[in-house]
């Protein structure tokens, strides 16, 4: 628009074109620390990753390696079930925290404990609860007069702990983004649908879900995105144990990398999950914007 | 809305359970830290012999596990530290241009800050490693600081830059009139204005950079050099760790992230909440 304007104006816009120029220098200076760390540290190492992974007999090496097709199926269980049923939990909590009630309201505070404690202090105590000899919970178990089990010790249930831990700790946050959600939707749909004799139920059905979709859409893929390169808990719940069998992306590029110094094999790794991720990433990119 | 029968039970069961869950592995990890050694094998629901020996022992570094714990804390606190200080100048200089200047190329630059909020941290780290060996900085603070300043900045330009757009435009203009320059509108009207988030977003560089592991224990190593966090990592390296002490540097390690967060929720929550609700 600018341009042709300048073009038929002649120099009358002048002085208006060097303005704007002198706009597009001033901005993209202020903008120089973000854009070199964005060049030099973002785009350079992707860049570098993608060129270190171009050979293409390192995917016919860790495809046949079967420790990396399950940590594949380990990080799309991971991913799967911990971010979809958190998300679901944090859409039906956040119900419960619109309740105006004391007791909601004494919950909501010592909700975010598990958000505010970081990563390792929490897998730590979850491990340690975990321990089949030690841990808190067999002890409970046996109390109640079960056997107690080697949660961490058999796959399945070493993945359902990491599981549990990441909905432990993200599920606060999540909650109170569909909190505020919920408070953002107008009173008046409500009301209209109490005048109409619309039971909880299909409030949620018609007038909630449908105001919050695009949020639970949108908060979803960021959760499973973030997800996607979880490395510490994993790390510090099982460190892969047992055998190697409970891996995910990030740390089996960790073990191959830096404990087998096999660098091709790490960096294959991360880029077999890139396209998912950067589909991912431009359609949140998309979507938020 | 007044809760009436079976709607009020239901609603006190679902609230309890939620209180437990949430509270208890917290709750475990302070008593654990109060447990003496010869109890550490006993499991207890409560503390029957509670003592302050571990604190005491890491405090005073007696501990082969923690004979290095005021150095390491320093080591977490003073890469915070720089992290925090060039998170706020990238952050407030980006947002500065982002909101208060219309110029070409802004819309590329906030897709790009996006990217670099969304894409997981991990995924770079290979590169990253290989970046700072040739370039001599591995076992420096430096290698880890730029990686924060790297991931932690997009947030601090997104939220400065909500914040920065809702100040009225005439503001910036009345300075122009009166002949004040870009920097000095940059520094004596937007830095002052924008003062409320730009301590909220202090605090979430201070804890983006505290929290981290990963590029800790890739570039970090060394007893004199490791953060708190990989410390408590390397516990996990032999059968006898004392699990008392580690769940006491937990507790010791927790405290200013949750005073940090229970001061600032409001901000911290608020800034991802219009961010993911505007753009629905």
């Amino acid at each position: 628009m600018n341009e042709t304007a300048a073009t038929v104006v002649g120099p009358l816009a002048a002085p208006r074109r060097e303005r704007w120029l002198g706009k597009t220098v001033l901005g993209l200076a202020f903008c120089g620390p973000l854009i070199c760390l964005f060049l030099f540290l973002v785009l350079f190492p992707i860049a570098f990753m993608i060129y270190m992974g171009l050979d293409r007999d390192i995917y016919s090496d860790i495809f046949s390696d079967p420790v990396f097709i399950q940590t594949l199926w380990n990080t799309v269980i991971f991913v799967g079930v911990a971010v979809n049923l958190k998300m679901f939990v944090a859409l039906v909590l956040s119900a419960l925290f619109s309740v105006d009630h004391r007791f909601s309201r004494i919950l909501s505070g010592l909700f975010l404990l598990p958000w505010a404690i970081p990563s390792l202090p929490g897998i730590l105590a979850f491990r340690w609860m975990l321990n089949g000899q030690w841990g808190i919970v067999n002890k409970i178990l046996n109390d109640l007069g079960f056997e107690g089990y080697p949660w961490l010790v058999r796959r399945p249930t070493a993945l359902a702990a990491a599981i549990v831990y990441h909905i432990w700790k993200y599920l606060p946050f999540w909650t109170l983004i569909f909190v505020a959600g919920r408070r953002s939707i107008p009173k008046e749909l409500y009301e209209a649908g109490e005048i109409d004799g619309t039971a909880p139920l299909q409030k949620f059905r018609y007038i909630t879900f449908p105001m919050l979709r695009n949020l639970y859409m949108i908060c979803s893929l960021l959760s499973m995105v973030f997800s996607l390169g979880d490395f510490v808990i994993i790390k510090i719940m099982t460190g892969g144990a047992p055998g190697d069998s409970t891996h995910v992306l990030a740390t089996l590029a960790y073990r191959y990398t830096f404990q087998m110094g096999k660098i091709d094999w790490g960096v294959g790794t991360f880029i077999t999950a890139l396209p998912v991720t950067l589909l991912f990433i431009f359609i949140l990119i998309r979507w938020v914007k | 809305m007044r809760l009436r029968g079976w709607r009020k039970v239901a609603f006190y069961v679902v609230c309890t359970a939620l209180l437990v869950w949430t509270v208890f592995p917290v709750y475990y990890m302070v008593m654990l830290s109060l447990v003496p050694w010869e109890d550490l094998f006993k499991p207890r629901l409560y503390v029957a012999h509670p003592t302050i020996e571990n604190y005491l022992q890491t405090f005073t570094q007696s501990n082969y596990f923690v004979s290095m714990f005021w150095t390491q804390l320093w080591n977490s606190v003073s890469i915070a530290l720089m992290t925090t200080l060039a998170v706020l100048v990238v952050g407030t200089l980006g947002s500065y241009a982002l909101a208060r200047i219309h110029f070409r190329g802004s819309r590329a630059i906030s897709s790009m800050t996006l990217f670099t909020y969304i894409i997981p941290s991990s995924f770079l780290s290979i590169p990253f490693f290989r970046l700072m060996a040739d370039y001599d900085l591995i076992g420096t603070k430096l290698s880890v600081v730029l990686v924060m300043i790297t991931f932690a900045s997009p947030y601090a330009v997104w939220i400065l830059w909500d914040y920065g757009r809702t100040i009225p435009p005439d503001i910036d203009e009345a300075a122009a009139i009166d002949g004040a320059g870009p920097l000095a509108v940059f520094f004596r009207i937007y830095l002052p204005l924008i003062a409320p988030p730009m301590v909220a977003i202090a605090t979430y560089a201070f804890l983006y950079s505290w929290n981290e592991y990963l590029y800790a224990v890739l570039f970090l190593s060394g007893e004199k050099h490791i953060t708190i966090p990989v410390m408590m990592g390397n516990f996990l390296a032999t059968d006898d760790a004392p699990w008392n002490i580690l769940m006491t540097v937990s507790v010791l390690y927790s405290i200013p992230p949750v005073i940090f967060y229970y001061c600032f929720r409001r901000h911290l929550v608020s800034g991802l909440v219009t961010g993911a609700v505007a753009g629905t």
